[in-house]
Formats: C-alpha cells, structure tokens, sequence
C-alpha cells in the first residue's frame, strides 16, 4: 500500500485515462481490425504497438514539439542568427499555452461554481456570450487607444457572461429550479442567438457567418512574430486564477460563497445571504467563462465565428475537478488540457485519430476523479485519512 | 409563491394572454380574411376526409381574445381549482390564435402540424419516461442525452450492416438495430448504476461524465468508421403502419394510428409505466425507496436490486429513444444529432410532475414548439427561425422555475442510499 498525497489521484487518473485511451485508438483503429482476422496474432500485436507508439509519440510532437527539431533550430538560430526556424520548431509548444488560456478561465468558472455548491455547465453559453459582446466592442468601437478599447471590450464580454450566468442563478435563488437544466437550456439559447447573430446583424461580409474584424487597437499584443500566437492573454488568465484565489480566500463575500457551498443551511443559520451568494457566484462564474470567449476573441481570432467554443463547456468541467476546485490546481490542469488538445489536434492531421479521443480522456479522468475508489482499487491505494479530502460532492438534487 | 398571491397573479396572465391575442394579432387581419386549416392529410391510407377548417381571421382572433381576459377575469374574481389546466388551455388558445392570424388568407395543415408535433414528442417522451424511471427510485440520471446518442450511433451501424453487409433483409436489420439499442441504453444505464449506487458518487458529475464519454466515444467513431464505410451508415427507417379501422378517424387517426413502431412502443410504454408504477408491486416498492430508502430497507425491500434494476430499465428506454433519432427518422448517424433532446425530456419530466401521463403531456408541448417553427417557415413568418428554435429551451426554463407550480421529486431523489 503506497502513500496517498493530494497529487497522487489526479496524476493517476490522468495516466490511466491516457492508456485506456490508448487502448482504445488501438481497438478500434480499422487496419488492425482488418488485420486481425487475416494475420497472425503476433503481426496483429507489432502492428497495434506501432499505432500505438505513433499515438502517442504524435501527441507528444503536437504538445511540446520535436526535441530533435528543436534542437537543431537552436543551433541554426545560433549560427546565423536567423530565428525562423526556431519560431516554427516551437510553435507546438507556443499552441499548446495559447490553447490553456481558455481552459483556465473556463476551469476557474466551473470551479468557483463548484466552491458554493453549484454545477455551472453553462461555461459554453457563457463563453459564447462573451465573445460576441467582446467582438461587438472589437469592431464597433473605434477612436480609442488601445488599453483603453481591449479593457472596454474586456469589460463588455465580462458583464454579458456574468449577467447570462446569473439569471440562471437568480432562478436558482428564488425558486429552487436546479441549475444545471437552466445552464444547459441557457447554452442552447445562446448558441441559437450567436447563429442568428452570425448570420444576420454582426455578419461582417455576407456568407462567412462571423463578424468583421476587430480594429487593431483592440488586439491583444503578440510577443514574437508569426507562427508564435502566445499573446497577453495568458497573463490576463494568470490574474484572473490570482484574483479568484484572493476572492475566495482573502475576503468576506469569498468566504460567505464558500460557506454556502459547504452548507447552505448552516451558512443561512450564521445570517449569510444564501441567494445573494448564489446570484454573485454565477455571475462571477459566467464572467469568468466568459472571459474565455473575449480573450480568444482579441488575442486568438480577432473576430468571433459560428463553431467557436467546440467544447470547451464540457472540458471544463473535467478541469475544475482534476483541480480540486482550487485556482492553482485548475492553472495546472488547464495547462495540461491545452497541451493535450494541441497533441490530439496533431494525432488528428497527422496519424488520423479523431480528435474526440481528447475528449473521451477528459470523460475518464471525471470519473476517475468523481470516483476515486476506482483509481485506489486499481493501484492499491491506502484509503485517505480524512473523508473530505476526497469528497466530491456538488449538488443537492432538484430543489434547493 | 404563495397561493393566494399566485392565484391573482395568474388572473392578470390569462387576462394578458387575451390583450396580447388582440393587441399582437388583431390589427394585421383584414376584414374579409379567412384562415383555411386542411384537416386531411394525403397518406396511402387516407382518413374519412372531412372539409376544411375555414375561420374568418378577425373574428376569430377578437373572440379568442375576449375569452381568454373572460377567464382572466373569472380567475381573479372566482377563481378556478385546476389553475395549471387552465393555464395549458389558454396557452393552446393562444397558439391556435398565432395559427390563425400566420395562416391569415392562406391555408395551413393542421393535421399535418399535429403529425409532426407527435413525432417530435417521441424521443423527448421517451427522454422523460426515462427519468421517471431512475428517478421513481431517486436515482437523478442526467445521462439520458449519452445514452440516447449511443443508442443512436450502435442501433444504425447494427442495421445497416444487417442490411447491407450480412444480407438479412430490412426488417431483420431494423429490429436487429432495435434490440441493440436497448441494449446499448442499458449498458451505459448500468455504468450509471455502479457509479451512483456501489461508489456513491455524485450523480450529476457521472452522469455528466458519462455524457461526455458518449459524445466523445460517438464522434470519435464515427469519424473512424463511418467516414469512410458509408456502408455502415445507410439504413432504412421504420415506416408508418397503419391500424386498420382507428387510422381512418379524421384529424386524429393519421396522428396516432398511422405512425411507425417506435411511436407505438411509446405510446405504450407510457401506459406501460403508469400502470406498473401505480398499480403493481414493483412500482409501490420503486415509489417507497425512492421516497423513504430507509424505511423500505426495514421493510426487506432491497433497495441497491430495486434501484439497479429501475436505472437499467430507464436505460433501455433511453436507448429506445436513441434509436429513433436514427431508426425511427433519417437512418443515418450524424455527430451530436440528439441536440439537447435528452435534456428536454428531462424538463417535461419535471414539467410532468414524475408522473408518465404528466411527462407525455408536457413533451407533446415541447414537440408542438418544435413543429410550429418549421411549418411556420413554411408559412414564411417574419419572425427569424432561430427565435423559434430557441421556444422548447425558454419553455423549460419558464417551467422550472416553477410557473406552472412547485414541481416536488421524490424524496429521496439524487442522495445515495448508506446502509446503515
């Protein structure tokens, strides 16, 4: 029986799910299944190790890099000062930080949601909202200088998320209805408006379904030249992880949200405003997410377009978890998830596997994290001292 | 809200209802306008035909307008005991109002409308039917959405390989696809189970995870085979049986006597669970560990087997509404083709009260809301398609948030059961 520490489960699960997953590119990869029924079962098993090797030495490539690429790019760089080929050998690993922007802020969302006792699936909506108010203010403004006009149009995807988010927490506070149908039918509303959006009064040129693009003082500043997209948002998220950690932990309505996450009753008992809380926690939950949208508007795209979340709701749920609801645990895991999704992005242009397997890790590492006696069953695994160490409970059923 | 306050304030909604039906509608009708609404619809087994429906628009509009701040009125100063009744009532007048004044010197299928609503409401019923299952025995199973979508993605493969590839003959490959749904559906419900019951786990987050897995699983695969082996993705659908004496009733008999077997099964299995729950011994026993687990315990009911079995059975029921996304409408598979369905089966769930009948109900609204938008493109409304498609979402939220009442689970709903 091995020591437990607060890293051992999420690590474990992480690894598990990437082999499961490995497992399952392997299974159901349609020339070993072919070959299957006609080789031998010791080419079948050579061939299986290949895709898998590939598998993963393409994900590897797609998060960091090529070491060996690298290497010699630096040496280029270093014998004729000429950086190009440096700027392209790093760009998977460049990708993969400007991938874990939004995942921070996403995985922060969820995860304030999380600390006062709501399940905020409605990052995606949120996100969607945020983007658009942030691209109207990209486009439609102009005349200011630039801090000015990428705080304005900050501000206005931060208000539009927060405020989508906090109806359904409004809701939540006055009549009990359960938060997560209200955020999921919220999502669909929002993604129905952004079509009608996209496709109508906010379409730039006719038939692209997105908006124009947004002035060039609204950008978020790029450090390096292209392909490098690193951009100011990275730090922007850095802050916000900072800022959620200074609001739970150092001040009065922090500690009142987390009071009410632990034990509405009690918290309501000790004369804390139990629906104020609710409605503030899903608004800054909203803004958070919603942040994800506005900084991958003015850093990433520069304009917002139909399609632009692919997913990243859901991610977020799994982040916040591996995280332990925790802003440092969720900068981490986030960081992780952008690295992966860059992988998968790889895996997917160059060893054909879809993409979705990023996504069937993510399910695995929820329920490893959700369950955690599985991970202990299957590494033997001392059952933790303490019972709120592993506790992962978020909701009390329909009605508050 | 408190009662009497609710009461007066849903006399100012009906009476609402009724300005808004003039005030929204009354102005565009021109005097001589009339609304046709054709009540036969063109089938191979055509129903008693029965002549059109032909209202003068502005009448109409003014009369149901006038009733409904009747009722309002009636509301405020009597009031009425069955209050949601009324409210569904005049919400129905309020549509079949929008219908008349968008149909206003053009002709509408109304029959046609109803068909389409019917058919709508069948997964979103079997979505909720479902829930009532799991959650009769106070297992919440957010994972509806999963396992519909996995029912979807295997019952089309199996069929269209018993077609295509294994030469068995379209019906075999159908009803081959059928079962495989059901199975697929309770295979996932079961995961669901061992997560809930034996580790206890939240049941939001498994069954959160559990759609996340099955989204990723479905799309992962399809990408891998179906891409590719279009073979596997081409099956036929289940076609419109006709009962023979019931399909020729006018108006209602091409609804739901004419409709394929997936309709069918649930109209039956709505019955089925109402019966079961209400009048059998496994239904009092599932009832009263979903109520009170402990006193079911001391009673030797088992309440893991009863629990385990409901979830499984809510499964297969999910997956049945899974194979009609595929089986029972296009006979292919697209990614994420069950769009929120499952999740709005379980808002008619809550709408319905836990009750199958209630569930039903509610989901013939919501597949009402689904229908209206695209015949309503038809009838070229200026109102964009979008907003339309937005209604069954608003619906539900509305519903929660507890307009139509306080919807009360049972009550040991969501909260894993310790044996002591």
């Amino acid at each position: 029986m091995r020591k437990l520490t607060t890293f051992t489960v999420p690590v474990l699960a992480v690894l598990t799910a990437l082999l499961i997953a490995g497992l399952i590119v392997i299974v159901t990869d349609p020339e070993v299944i072919e070959a299957t029924g006609q080789e031998p079962a010791g080419q079948v098993l050579k061939l299986a190790g290949q895709k898998a090797w590939q598998a993963y030495v393409t994900l590897f490539e797609g998060a960091f890099g090529s070491p060996a690429r690298i290497t010699s790019a630096f040496g280029e760089w270093r014998s004729s000062g000429n950086p190009r080929k440096l700027y392209s050998a790093l760009r998977p690993f460049s990708e993969s930080l400007v991938n874990s922007v939004p995942y921070i802020f996403a995985g922060l969302a969820v995860a304030l949601g999380f600390r006062a006792g709501l399940f905020n699936i409605g990052a995606e909506g949120q996100l969607v909202i945020g983007g658009l108010c942030t691209a109207y203010v990209g486009y439609a403004v102009t005349g200011l200088p630039a801090l000015l006009h990428v705080s304005l149009a900050l501000l206005a995807g931060i208000v539009g998320a927060g405020l989508w988010g906090a109806v359904p927490g409004y809701l939540k506070a006055r009549t009990g209805a359960h938060e997560v149908i209200n955020t999921i039918m919220f999502n669909y509303i929002a993604f129905k408006l952004s079509e009608w959006l996209l496709n109508g009064p906010m379409e730039g040129m006719k038939g692209t379904a997105r908006t124009p693009e947004i002035a060039p003082t609204a950008v978020l500043p790029r450090f390096l030249p292209h392909p490098i997209r690193f951009h100011a948002g990275f730090f922007i998220a850095l802050a916000a992880a900072f800022f959620v950690w200074w609001f739970l932990w150092k001040t009065v309505w922090g500690f009142e949200l987390r009071t009410v996450g632990a034990n509405p009753n009690a918290a309501r008992y000790g004369g804390i405003n139990v629906a104020r809380s609710f409605v503030l926690a899903m608004f800054l939950s909203g803004a958070l997410a919603g942040m994800a949208g506005a900084v991958q508007v003015l850093g990433v795209t520069h304009n917002m377009a139909l399609g632009f979340s692919a997913g990243y709701g859901f991610d977020s749920i799994a982040l916040a978890l591996l995280g332990k609801s925790h802003p440092l645990g969720v900068t981490l895991a986030a960081l992780l998830f952008g690295f992966l999704r860059a992988g998968g992005t790889r895996m997917q242009s160059v060893a054909s596997i879809p993409i979705e397997i990023v996504q069937i890790v993510q399910a695995m590492v929820i329920i490893f994290i959700a369950a955690p006696a599985i991970i202990r069953g299957l590494f033997r695994l001392r059952p933790p001292r303490r019972v709120e160490e592993e506790e992962v409970v978020f909701s009390r059923g329909w009605g508050a | 809200m408190p009662t009497k306050r609710r009461d007066r304030a849903m006399g100012v909604v009906f009476a609402l209802i009724g300005i808004a039906i003039i005030y929204l509608f009354g102005p565009d009708a021109a005097p001589d306008q009339r609304s046709t609404f054709v009540l036969n619809l063109v089938t191979k087994t055509p129903p008693i035909p029965v002549p059109d429906l032909v209202l003068p628009t502005r009448t109409t509009i003014y009369v149901l307008g006038l009733l409904c701040a009747f009722v309002g009125g009636w509301q405020l100063v009597r009031g009425f005991r069955a209050v949601n009744a009324v409210l569904g009532t005049l919400l129905l007048v309020f549509v079949f109002a929008f219908l008349t004044w968008a149909a206003r010197g053009k002709s509408f299928s109304l029959t046609g409308m109803l068909v389409s609503t019917l058919l709508r409401a069948t997964p979103i019923t079997l979505g909720a039917l479902s829930g009532v299952w799991c959650e009769r025995s106070a297992v919440i199973n957010i994972a509806i959405e999963g396992m519909m979508l996995s029912a979807a993605f295997t019952s089309v493969i199996v069929s269209s390989a018993a077609q295509n590839i294994w030469g068995l003959g379209t019906t075999t490959g159908l009803l081959l696809g059928l079962i495989v749904a059901l199975i697929t559906g309770g295979l996932l419900a079961a995961v669901l189970a061992v997560l809930a019951i034996r580790f206890k786990v939240d049941q939001i987050v498994a069954g959160t995870a559990i759609n996340i897995f099955a989204v990723g699983l479905t799309s992962f695969l399809s990408a891998s085979w179906l891409a590719t082996n279009e073979r596997l993705n081409a099956s036929v659908n289940f076609r419109p049986v006709p009962i023979p004496l019931l399909a020729k009733i006018p108006v209602l008999g091409p609804v739901f006597f004419n409709t394929n077997l997936v309709v069918y099964l649930t109209l039956l299995l709505v019955i089925i669970t109402h019966v079961v729950l209400f009048y059998t011994r496994w239904g009092l026993r599932t009832r009263a560990v979903g109520e009170h687990p402990k006193a079911a315990d001391t009673l030797g009911i088992n309440v893991f087997r009863t629990r385990y079995v409901n979830v499984i059975i809510g499964g297969c029921i999910a997956g049945l509404g899974g194979a009609y996304f595929t089986l029972g409408s296009v006979g292919r598979f697209d990614e994420v083709m069950t769009a929120g369905k499952g999740f709005i089966g379980l808002a008619a769930m809550i709408f319905g009260k836990w009750n199958p009948f209630g569930g039903f109900a509610a989901s013939l609204i919501f597949g009402l809301a689904d229908s209206l938008q695209t015949k309503l493109a038809i009838l070229k409304v200026p109102i964009p398609s979008e907003f339309l498609l937005m209604a069954p979402y608003l619906a539900t939220m509305i519903t929660l948030a507890g307009i139509v009442g306080r919807a009360i689970p049972p009550a040991a709903d969501g909260q894993p059961y310790e044996k002591a």
